[in-house]
């Protein structure tokens, strides 16, 4: 399965990047938060956990907010908003 | 949605509900008790066979160590880079600056009392050419060589193929001749003969051999404290030149150049929006020590596998000397396994953490085993050897730590079985070619070659790292190109 880029709804979309490992999770989350607009929540899928160490300083560093994150047995599901 | 598969008592006697994801979980500490007590069984067994299995075993066990405190911490040098050139993230490098640090600084009083098992590298241009190679496969491949070692553990698949392209590429590559001979230089081969090479040896037929004996060999191994010259086993060499000029003036300095231009910025708007002071040396500092606990978990890591690092090499010379030996090829032949030893006698036994070699020695091992002749190139016929896999003290090292890293993931529930699509395999494959041919024109890895030399105040170790961010830095500008082109296709169907 590759990568895929949904919109979830107003103002929602989702970021499926499970299978891909380093760096390709952080580097797509990066440049779709780049492309959404202020205040647009981004859910974000991942299976590779070292990637989300880098994502969550990545967030901070950008002064956008986490919303919630779940682990599911390795399976990551991550809600973003842009400030 | 979590489905409810049985009722439980807690631990303060309140009825609650099983769901499926606590069943996991407890199934996989299961699992990772289970994987414990086998490296338990292992060592204890073989040391009632033979004593002399006790040497493996310490292998073994800083392995173990090795691959928590890689999974604990996340711990990738690919990460160090590539995040800071790609998301502006450091805080891989400032861990691994914290793990060299406190590796050097143990390994330190160590070098003094003349008991390091270290020995320097040559020390010329081609540490930063083979840097650059390994820099760009770490990159495409997604990890490292210690972390693709750490994310097999994890269950990544993508991660175990990264493994397999490095040790099949290392060993082809160690061996290649031939064809290969048209593309090396006059002056190599003429110096590669004069070297006086046991006849077992073809040094004249094989670019790595040519490459070693007519041209690596000839640069000076050099430690700072060498430089500088101060005896390396001394007090002031191995604590002024190797680890205060080798280690704390530069790490001090990379981190002050990370602060001021990659984390500054945001530390200061935090401050602003919290409403404190945004200038004057207080907050600077303040900033600085932001940037080194910014992720505990990273720190926590560097510090313990730093300190483990330094402490293997003393165990593993106290066994040497208690065993008498000073290499393990005496002990395999000892203990009656002396197949693929080298025609020195030895096999490779670093005395210390290192991750590539010992995946070329398996597959020179399976060739050998296979007909095809891989005892008359230097790498394995003159130095490493190639012993059975499951004698391999460095083998046992690099399975104990996929073992430990797995140990870590299912005690945190972050084990999962991924399997790999065509386009993750491929650049698994490639990440791991390029690993591969840098890991043998640089005598090792991101650990071998930079770790590991860097904290020993070796003046090849910061070369190897200078590359490694060249070539990282080329990966992260073809990976930018890749993913913006996949993802616009991708937005363009939802208007944006």
């Amino acid at each position: 399965m590759g990568m895929s880029f949904e919109k979830a709804g107003d103002g929602k979309y989702c970021l499926n990047v499970n299978g891909y490992v380093c760096p390709h999770p952080q580097i797509y989350t990066k440049k779709a938060l780049e492309k959404l607009a202020s205040g647009d929540v981004l859910e974000l899928l991942f299976d590779n956990p070292s990637s989300g160490e880098s994502i969550e300083q990545m967030i901070e560093n950008d002064g956008n907010e986490l919303l919630d994150k779940q682990n599911q047995s390795g399976q990551f599901i991550w809600r973003i908003q842009k400030s | 949605m979590q489905q409810p598969v049985a009722d439980a008592v807690t631990a303060d006697g309140v009825i609650g509900t099983v769901t499926t994801e606590d069943e996991k979980r407890r199934k996989h500490r299961l699992w990772a008790k289970g994987l414990l007590g086998f490296f338990a069984f292992i060592s204890v067994g073989t040391y009632i066979y033979n004593e002399y299995y006790i040497y493996l075993s310490v292998y073994l066990w800083f392995g173990l160590i090795y691959g928590m405190c890689l999974q604990y911490g996340k711990f990738c040098f690919s990460s160090a880079f590539r995040d800071l050139f790609a998301i502006r993230v450091p805080r891989m490098l400032v861990g691994i600056v914290i793990a060299t640090l406190l590796f050097g600084a143990v390994s330190a009083p160590i070098t003094a009392s003349g008991l390091s098992t270290f020995h320097a590298a040559p020390v010329s241009e081609h540490a930063i050419i083979a840097g650059i190679f390994f820099g760009v496969g770490m990159v495409i491949a997604g990890g490292c060589a210690s972390s693709s070692l750490y994310k097999t553990g994890e269950g990544n698949i993508n991660a175990l193929i990264v493994i397999l392209s490095i040790s099949v590429t290392q060993a082809l590559f160690a061996d290649v001749g031939g064809w290969a001979n048209a593309f090396v230089p006059e002056s190599w081969t003429q110096s590669a003969a004069e070297k006086g090479l046991p006849a077992s040896i073809t040094v004249t037929d094989g670019w790595v051999d040519q490459y070693l004996a007519g041209y690596v060999w000839n640069k000076p191994a050099l430690t700072y404290a060498q430089i500088l010259g101060l005896p390396n086993d001394s007090v002031a060499g191995a604590f002024v030149g190797n680890l205060f000029v080798g280690i704390m003036l530069p790490a001090g300095i990379l981190l002050a150049v990370v602060y001021v231009v990659y984390w500054r910025k945001s530390f200061l708007n935090k401050r602003k929006k919290a409403g404190k002071p945004v200038s004057g040396i207080g907050t600077e500092l303040a900033g600085y020590w932001s940037l080194i606990i910014a992720n505990k978990r990273t720190a926590i890591a560097g510090l313990i596998l730093g300190i483990a690092c330094a402490l293997h090499m003393l165990v593993i010379q106290g066994l040497r000397v208690k065993f008498g030996f000073k290499n393990a090829g005496v002990l395999l032949d000892r203990i009656g396994w002396d197949f693929g030893l080298s025609v020195q006698g030895t096999v490779f036994d670093p005395g210390y953490w290192y991750v590539t070699t010992q995946e070329a020695q398996w597959v020179g091992w399976v060739l050998q085993k296979m007909g095809i002749e891989n005892l008359d190139n230097i790498y394995f016929g003159f130095v490493n050897g190639i012993p059975n896999p499951a004698i391999n003290p460095a083998d046992w090292m690099s399975l104990a730590l996929i073992g430990g890293a797995a140990i870590m993931a299912l005690y945190h529930n972050e084990f999962k079985f991924k399997k790999p699509t065509w386009e993750t395999a491929m650049w698994s494959v490639i990440g791991g070619f390029f690993m591969g041919i840098g890991a043998r024109l640089g005598l090792g890895c991101n650990v071998g070659a930079f770790f590991v030399r860097v904290a020993n105040g070796d003046a090849s170790g910061w070369l190897f790292g200078l590359g490694m961010a060249a070539g990282a830095y080329l990966g992260v500008k073809f990976f930018n190109w890749w993913t913006e082109r996949k993802l616009a296709k991708e937005m363009a169907s939802c208007g944006l």
